[in-house]
């Protein structure tokens, strides 16, 4: 495989577990032992009850695509081929809304709320990036 | 405890200088200093309060990239209080607040708010690197506050069966009017709306003519107190009220569009300056991209929700209409000056100054900015 030149994950102990469930083909989010609040970004403490106590709980996968864009113009060098692409603004079905691309379908045909469901990509060693494509 | 009332029309903006945008932005030049820009700034505006640069006790500098060696450039050693701000947008209505706290606690008498931005000059841009976008974004190509702001605004088209939705390019041809009557503007060259559709996306649904025009430049104002004030060289531009909000959530997205935050600032800022919203002339709304506008026309009860996009149609936003926004042209069409350039033009069309592009008997500007830390401000005209 040629060697993945987009942005890589600078992956910190916090997040580790994140990759970790990604590359098996999960996607896990921290979930407060206390007060059962699911978060995304990863943090170390519960946002909101700062609780320290959490697991890393898989999710569903499911979710509905918020928004989205098409860039039409790249603004990093390993995105010049790929323009236009989309990005879109995931609402996960626990709550936590996490940015992807939208794979399987032609840009033009994504609507808001469209539900969706994360598919794994495996770019390089080691790191796996959670997509998602219509459900 | 402080009350928002008790700082009303206790300070004044007593005087405004700015670089020549338009010469800025005709003339790249790698050696051009941030502080060079903002000492030609504050030179021009410690000449329209008539006042020295003796006179000075307080700076705050923003997009400077050190007060320290700024203040020695001036020559003010020793002067009350110094601070700088980080050079984004949502700080130059922090300054002016910073500025009024400063003087109404006594901690400074007369405060010069100072910004430099050589970025275009030497090649910085917004976008691309991980401080402008959310966790992880940049591993799936998603950078920019323009493509944050692309996102939300297709969701209220989509909440809000927005027909038509290219009519947004009726704000860029608003600032574009503005911007041929403003000297110190950059694009002046008429803009339709055709031409405005004509222009390339950039992150769609947003295109070329929504985003913010990046440009060099200085701008500063100064501020003392409301008796102070009355001695100088020009009216008076009172601070009637000022209000912050935020939105704090790690990625630029707010899932609710920055409602909630804007509208805690539009219960309090009225109140606070003895007003209503109907009293207000003229509205300097922040706007990095032209959504912006519109959405906060409806947290400030301008335009009822759904129906921004309708308001800014047909003329009523230019001046000569119902409600002039952005006098100057704007981000999109003045200069990128990241809200600072919007402060004196407010501050100039209270005075009366502005010639052609002068809101008739303005007595009352407001300020907007929506970010993640948002501002508000009301300014008042002098009265006897």
């Amino acid at each position: 495989m040629n060697k993945y030149q987009k942005p890589l994950p600078e992956i910190t102990a916090v997040e580790r577990p994140f990759w970790d469930a990604t590359s098996r083909h999960e996607l896990r989010l921290q979930k407060c032992l206390s007060c059962e609040h699911v978060w995304f970004p990863t943090y170390a403490n519960c946002p909101q009850c700062l609780g320290a106590k959490y697991e890393w709980a898989l999710m569903s996968g499911r979710g509905k695509v918020w928004s989205w864009v098409i860039f039409h113009r790249s603004y990093f060098r390993s995105y010049d081929l790929d323009v236009p692409y989309n990005v879109a603004y995931i609402e996960l079905e626990e709550g936590p809304k996490i940015m992807s691309n939208i794979v399987g379908i032609p840009d033009q045909e994504i609507v808001i709320d469209m539900p969706v469901k994360v598919v794994f990509d495996d770019v390089s060693e080691g790191i796996t990036l959670p997509r998602f494509t219509p459900a | 405890m402080g009350n928002l009332a008790d700082l009303r029309d206790k300070t004044a903006i007593v005087g405004v200088g700015n670089t020549d945008f338009g010469a800025m932005y005709r003339n790249l030049d790698p050696e051009r200093s941030s502080y060079d820009l903002g000492m030609e700034s504050l030179k021009m505006a410690i000449d329209d309060a008539g006042l020295t640069k003796d006179d000075i006790d307080g700076i705050l500098v923003s997009r400077i990239p050190d007060y320290t060696q700024f203040c020695d450039m001036l020559g003010l050693h020793h002067i009350n209080y110094a601070s700088i701000l980080p050079g984004g947008g949502r700080f130059s209505g922090m300054a002016l607040q910073y500025a009024v706290m400063l003087i109404h606690s006594g901690l400074a008498n007369v405060v010069a708010c100072v910004y430099g931005n050589n970025g275009r000059s030497v090649g910085a841009t917004y976008g691309g690197e991980r401080e402008q976008s959310g966790a992880f974004d940049t591993l799936y190509g998603f950078t920019s506050p323009g493509a944050s702001w692309a996102m939300m605004w297709r969701r209220y088209c989509e909440e809000y069966g927005i027909q038509e939705p290219e009519r947004l390019g009726a704000v860029a041809v608003s600032n574009r009017k503005h911007a041929a009557m403003n000297p110190y503007a950059v694009m002046k060259d008429p803009m339709s709306l055709e031409d405005y559709k004509k222009a390339k996306w950039i992150a769609e649904p947003l295109r070329l003519f929504d985003y913010c025009l990046i440009n060099d430049g200085g701008v500063a104002f100064i501020v003392t107190s409301a008796e102070r004030a009355k001695t100088l060289r020009k009216p008076p531009v009172y601070v009637s009220a000022t209000v912050g909000g935020t939105s704090l959530t790690d990625h630029f997205i707010q899932g609710d569009g920055f409602q909630t935050e804007m509208e805690s600032i539009a219960q309090r800022i009225y109140p606070a300056a003895g007003i209503d919203r109907a009293d207000v002339d003229c509205l300097q709304i922040y706007d990095h991209f032209s959504p912006a506008v519109l959405f906060a026309l409806e947290y400030f009860g301008y335009a009822p929700r759904g129906e921004s996009l309708d308001f800014v149609q047909d003329g009523r936003i230019t001046v000569g209409g119902e409600l002039p926004i952005n006098t100057s042209g704007g981000h999109l069409s003045e200069s990128y000056m990241q809200g600072w350039a919007m402060h004196i033009e407010a501050v100039r069309q209270l005075r009366g100054e502005r010639g052609e592009a002068q809101v008739p008997d303005c007595e009352i500007v407001q300020y907007i900015c929506m970010a993640h830390i948002a501002s508000s401000h009301i300014l008042r005209r002098y009265r006897e």
